[in-house]
């Protein structure tokens, strides 16, 4: 047998691997899917979207509230902070700053700690040393300190790809920084850093172990933020757990499903119009 | 009257000497190249007389700059120097977004706001950039979408909107093709008899083309600084003319 021929049956041999592979990923992806909407969607009833909960309709639209409040207090604290922290790295830091090794080191470390870390954390300072108890802002702030690293990340690497040239071009006409960065780096950058913030909404609305100790699973809607709350994936998790209403827990996967989906399909439509859009100086 | 004149420049990318003594000056209304071998400083010259050197973290510069008999390291302001020294950058850097806005960009920065003031400020400069013509039909397009040579001209448009005094080109068709090459040198020498244009380029018959005095660096160091005419038929330096004859470099 010659070498061309045993070259072009290694290739071949290659090409089925990747898209058996291929297959695969995709055929979990889907059979996942699949099967959550099949077990699902029969149970999807009007009683499961109740204002008021009850052991009979466990209803989970106190839970879908409870996830947005949840979701836009921990952005609004968090979001802020990181996007400040991100263009202090990356435009007024100088390199070898200690300050900056500082912070590097601190979000390398924070995006590494499991989520049930966190929860403990929120346990032992905002309900017990600040004295919150289990309560819907005691669990935003530990969701948003969950989350500032991968806001900080999104945005120092969105900065970072804003090419240098455009900075010297808008200080070469005479314009100062602020307007540099307003005008110019902010507009370029604004899609990774709201794909940032949309990867946050994705872990915040699929988070459990960081809330469960800090939230509490209480399943009415929160009446203020000193009140317990649990969130969908908290109130899907408590669901099966229980065991009764495991159909009804499938029905609020297929919720879930589709609120994780919503936010992709958001997070890209955004994204487009941003970097399509022009810029008026 | 010398427009811009250098004295006893010296200037440290940290330890590392780039630019060493350096003194010369450049007269109104007229095109200065600079040449020399790659690394031998032209940029960084280039880069002090408007300071984008202060961009650079690291970069310490002695001696003096003086535009109109000012030094530009003394007490100004930054902002007001670049408006007055304008800047081409060897790769093109339109903005991401419209043509118009990208030549607005200067003036709004500058406190223009009215629209008609606007309007006639990004006409004026595509015509004087030679872009008008082929652009003025769709202002409202993206700046990227445009061929580098004609995006080049689009930042010569942007660098002039602002009225500046000097116009600053580091290698501004290093880039592109020779018919956008072309384009770009008839720009220059329109532009002549109203600004003042230091140009750096690598491409010698550029220098003989565009300019009326020609400086060679070596190493940092101003080597000779003639007019073109007699750098390149008689140099004075040996090094001057090795390099021009092709001999190294
Ligand atoms: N930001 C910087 N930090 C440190 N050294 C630098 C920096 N910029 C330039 N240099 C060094 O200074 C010297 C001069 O660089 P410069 O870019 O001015 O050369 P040049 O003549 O423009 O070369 P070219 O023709 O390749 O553009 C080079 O040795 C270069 O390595
Ligand atoms: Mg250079």
């Amino acid at each position: 047998m010659n070498r061309l021929s045993r070259l072009s049956r290694l290739s071949r041999l290659i090409r089925y691997t990747i898209k058996f592979s291929a297959i695969i990923t995709f055929g979990v992806l889907f059979f996942i899917i699949v099967y959550i909407l099949v077990r699902g969607i029969p149970y999807l009833k009007p009683s499961l979207f109740a204002l008021e909960y009850t052991t009979e309709n466990v209803s989970l639209l106190p839970a879908i509230i409870t996830t947005i409040i949840m979701t836009v207090l921990a952005l609004l604290i968090s979001a802020p902070i990181g996007i400040f922290t991100g263009f202090y790295l990356v435009e007024y830091a100088r390199s070898g700053n200690k300050l900056v090794e500082i912070i590097r080191i601190t979000t390398e470390t924070l995006s590494g700690i499991p989520s049930i870390v966190y929860g403990l954390f929120g346990l032992l300072f905002f309900v017990t040393a600040l004295g919150w108890s289990f309560s819907i802002i005691a669990g935003a702030f530990t969701l948003a300190i969950m989350i500032l690293p991968l806001i900080i990340r999104s945005t120092e690497e969105a900065l970072l790809t804003v090419p240098n040239l455009l900075r010297e071009a808008s200080y070469g006409l005479g314009a100062g920084k602020l307007r540099t960065i307003f005008r110019i780096v902010l507009p370029s950058a604004m899609p990774g850093i709201l794909a940032g913030i949309i990867l946050s909404i994705g872990r915040i609305v699929g988070e459990t172990a960081a809330l469960i100790y800090t939230a509490g699973t209480v399943a009415k809607i929160p009446e203020n933020l000193f009140a317990s709350g649990r969130t969908l994936a908290i109130h899907m998790y408590v669901l099966s757990s229980e065991g009764l209403y495991t159909n009804q827990a499938y029905a609020t996967a297929v919720v879930l499903l589709i609120v994780v989906i919503g936010i992709n399909a958001l997070s890209t439509t955004i994204s487009k119009k941003l970097t399509k859009g022009n810029i008026d100086g | 009257m010398d427009k811009i004149k250098i004295e006893n420049l010296n200037l440290y990318y940290n330890d590392f000497q780039a630019l060493k003594n350096i003194n010369m000056s450049t007269q109104q209304n007229k095109i200065t190249a600079f040449i020399g071998p790659s690394g031998c400083g032209k940029s960084t010259l280039l880069k002090t007389l408007n300071r984008m050197n202060d961009l650079v973290e690291g970069c310490r510069i002695t001696g003096k700059v003086l535009l109109d008999n000012e030094d530009i390291y003394g007490n100004i302001d930054v902002n007001m120097l670049r408006k007055r020294v304008g800047m081409v950058f060897q790769k093109p850097n339109p903005f991401p977004m419209s043509i118009y806005d990208n030549v607005a960009y200067g003036p709004r920065t500058h406190g223009i706001r009215s629209k008609r003031k606007l309007d006639e400020i990004v006409e004026r400069s595509l015509r004087l950039g030679a872009i008008w013509d082929e652009v003025k039909d769709n202002l409202n397009k993206n700046a990227l979408q445009l061929s580098g040579g004609q995006q080049q001209r689009i930042c010569i448009a942007r660098a002039l909107a602002v009225n500046p005094e000097v116009l600053l080109m580091d290698e501004p068709t290093s880039a592109l093709d020779p018919i956008s090459t072309l384009k770009i040198e008839e720009v220059i020498q329109t532009l002549k008899k109203d600004y003042t244009i230091v140009i750096v380029t690598h491409n010698m018959q550029q220098a003989t083309r565009v300019s009326d005095k020609t400086a060679f660096f070596l190493l940092g160091e101003l080597i000779e600084y003639e007019d073109t005419e007699i750098l390149f038929s008689t140099p004075k330096d040996q090094r001057t003319e090795d390099y021009i004859t092709g001999r190294f470099g």
